[in-house]
């Protein structure tokens, strides 16, 4: 093998989120969760350490004996590539030439083996014969066995990661990007998700500059190679020449005097020109995030996702431990109001301890109130606890994915029986909340006007909004760019909505991704939109574009946008229209 | 893929990859199996590259479809069963022909 010097690569994905950074990159494994950490091995210890990973081959093989033994012998295609697989784990080129490395550079086994699969898998990528190139999955496997062998209980995970780094991932699990330390995280890059996958948002939030989408990402770098991530423009450069280097340190340089610019007058109201004033709100996950969104200029918390709970203790958290967060948020909003939003679990937030049966269509599936409804002990528990908290602050609660009024009245029963218990354990709680559903399935939309009679608030979820009327799955690369807000199909929705909540006198809450792009301002605020609820990190561009918008002038461009029928159109009118007040964005040179 | 200066080829016969699928991992596994029992080095080549017959990895990375013509080398003359043995698996198109 030839070491080749490091030569600059650009890779093109979708834009993650806004930002320049320019830092070493750091590789999380095809499985997600093991970082291989390098570190030199003495000469004495190199005996052990070599015996160390024969140890892990020879478990390796003894657990893959027992899968074969396990195994049908009906399936003999399957134990084919099995039996080939084990006489690949003391393959010379494998087995043999790990031993060498740790042996001649005198580092660790993991790091060696990693070294050697890279190898071997740069050798296949260079065969242009597709068969043989998936041949290289059988190595990975093998390689793959021994590692996980060799890091036994000293397993290194994205948790425990505490440089400032990029990472550089097939994909990021929400259950993994919620084990990062983020604020060590200088920036994101991914091979799958879309631009408003949860990581994607979780990055937005943080204010992480991020491109994901890449698809060949987690092949083509390697560990601290120098990266330069362009998350406005969705480029990530491997290597950068000196030149490239220069010119990006330029523009960071930029892009932060730029975002300094935009907080400075994040404090202000926020009023159109024309004095008409709206609510700027923001999304959150976590409590700590309270400082975040004051910090932004946030007027409240427009939507408050309550799976994070979940998701950390692994198991359904009781009343009480709800109750904890939940009021600890409320007082610390108090007197601006708190939206919270009952469990949404489905698909897109990976839970491993709930349901085992496997759903073909996820986001079709037992997701959100349904699955709350299907499980009322675990969804009256979270109910109890809200109203509990409500007696702290302004709490409203927000049940999400209604698709029927049948679902409705089922929640209705719910919170009935639950204010009955608690009122029967004499616990403090306040029952006059408002409540509130989510308007994110197209059914909704329809039946939005008898919806509006039977609650206090609609809260329009574009996310899924858009993802169920235009039956697109937004984290799906290959189709994430017919997922726009700006659709006439989807405005349509939002109007109509909007239309069906003024009829019946009820509050409408923004609170999708929408709300926090820039250009969809003008289209919101002219349909009728006041309450917008967006990542704390938007509130500053968004309130700038508010500040700046005359409430007049939208109104009427939204009224002729409706003459429109493609996408093209109305973004092209819309940047026409708004030229002078659409926040500046980086265009490349 | 090895550069292999130090050979010193005793022995060589000629085969052809006869299957559909060319070579893949469970042949080049059996062959491995047979060219480590020989006494000193067994090589594939296509007349470009040499590999260690001795490695499912370093066979695969011949990357050797249906037809393509093959040398089995062996350093010692010692190995010639062995080789016989590689050659005639080689022949029966590694046990998948159809028909």
């Amino acid at each position: 093998m030839t070491q080749k010097k490091p030569r600059e690569l650009t890779l093109k994905g979708i834009s993650g989120s806004p930002g320049i950074c320019i830092g070493k990159a750091y590789v999380v494994d095809r499985e997600g969760v093991n970082i291989i950490e390098r570190y030199p091995v003495s000469k004495t210890m190199l005996p052990k350490e070599i015996d160390r990973f024969k140890h892990a081959v020879a478990e390796a093989k003894k657990e893959h004996a027992k899968v074969i033994k396990a195994l049908d012998k009906d399936v003999s295609e399957t134990l084919n590539i099995l039996e080939t697989h084990m006489a690949l784990f003391k393959d010379k080129m494998l087995y043999g030439r790990t031993i060498e490395t740790i042996q001649n550079e005198q580092i660790n086994a993991e790091w060696a083996l990693r070294k050697i699969s890279r190898q071997i898998r740069l050798m296949f990528q260079q065969v242009d014969d597709p068969y043989l190139q998936s041949r290289v999955n059988d190595i990975v496997q093998v390689s793959d066995k021994i590692m996980s062998n060799l890091l036994g209980a000293r397993d290194i995970k994205i948790a425990d990661i505490n440089k400032r780094v990029i990472i550089v991932a097939h994909d990021l699990s929400p259950a993994d990007a919620s084990q990062i330390q983020l604020e060590r995280i200088k920036g994101f890059v991914t091979d799958r998700g879309g631009k408003d996958s949860h990581t994607g948002i979780v990055a937005k939030s943080l204010k992480i500059p991020s491109v994901f989408g890449l698809a060949r990402a987690t092949d083509s770098i390697n560990n601290d190679d120098i990266l330069i991530v362009d998350g406005s423009a969705g480029i990530v450069i491997i290597n950068p020449e000196e030149n490239t280097l220069f010119r990006y340190e330029e523009r960071l340089a930029r892009f932060e005097a730029y975002r300094a610019d935009i907080e400075r007058e994040s404090h202000l109201p926020a009023i159109t020109r024309d004095g008409v004033p709206l609510n700027l709100m923001a999304n959150i996950e976590l409590v700590e995030e309270v400082v975040s969104a004051k910090d932004n200029g946030a007027s409240g918390i427009g939507l408050f996702r309550t799976e994070f709970l979940y998701l950390d203790l692994k198991r359904f958290p009781t009343e009480e431990e709800m109750l904890v967060k939940y009021k600890e948020l409320a007082e610390l909003m108090t007197p601006q109001p708190v939206t919270i939003r009952t469990l949404d679990i489905n698909g897109d937030k990976f839970n491993p301890y709930i349901d085992p049966v496997e759903e073909a269509n996820p986001a079709l599936g037992l997701r959100a109130v349904r699955f709350c409804l299907e499980n009322t002990d675990i969804f009256i528990t979270q109910v109890k606890a809200i109203l509990r908290a409500a007696a702290f602050g302004n709490i409203k609660l927000l049940i999400p994915m209604i698709s029927c009024m049948e679902e409705l009245i089922q929640v209705k029963q719910v919170i009935s029986r639950a204010v009955l218990e608690l009122e029967q354990d004499h616990k403090v709680f306040n029952k006059d909340i408002p409540l509130g559903i989510m308007i994110e399935v197209p059914s909704a939309v329809l039946m939005a006007d008898a919806l509006a009679g039977q609650v206090d608030f609609f809260s329009i979820g574009t996310n899924d909004l858009i993802q169920y009327s235009m039956a697109i799955d937004r984290r799906n690369r290959r189709v994430a760019h017919l997922y726009q807000g700006l659709n006439p199909a989807v405005l349509k929705m939002i109007k109509m909505t909007f239309e069906a909540a003024q009829r019946n006198n009820i509050d409408v809450i923004m609170c999708g991704e929408m709300a926090g792009d820039p250009i969809n301002v003008p289209v919101l605020l002219g349909l009728g939109i006041r309450n917008l609820s967006m990542n704390a990190a938007s509130i500053p561009v968004i309130k700038k574009m508010v500040r700046d918008i005359d409430m007049g002038k939208a109104e009427k461009t939204c009224a002729a946008l409706f003459q429109l029928i493609t996408v093209e159109e109305i973004s092209r009118f819309i940047q026409e229209e708004f030229k002078e007040i659409l926040p500046y964005r980086e265009t490349e040179d | 893929m090895t550069v292999g200066l130090n050979r010193q080829i005793q022995l060589s016969h000629q085969t052809i990859v006869r299957n559909d699928l060319g070579m893949h991992a469970r042949p080049a596994a059996k062959i491995a199996q047979m060219a480590m029992s020989a006494s000193k080095n067994i090589w594939l080549s296509d007349g470009h590259t040499h590999v260690d017959a001795s490695s499912i990895i370093d066979i695969l990375t011949l990357c050797a479809k249906k037809g393509a013509r093959i040398h089995i080398q062996a350093e010692s003359s010692r190995d010639t069963a062995i080789l016989e043995q590689i050659k005639a698996f080689f022949d029966n198109g590694f046990g998948e022909l159809t028909s």
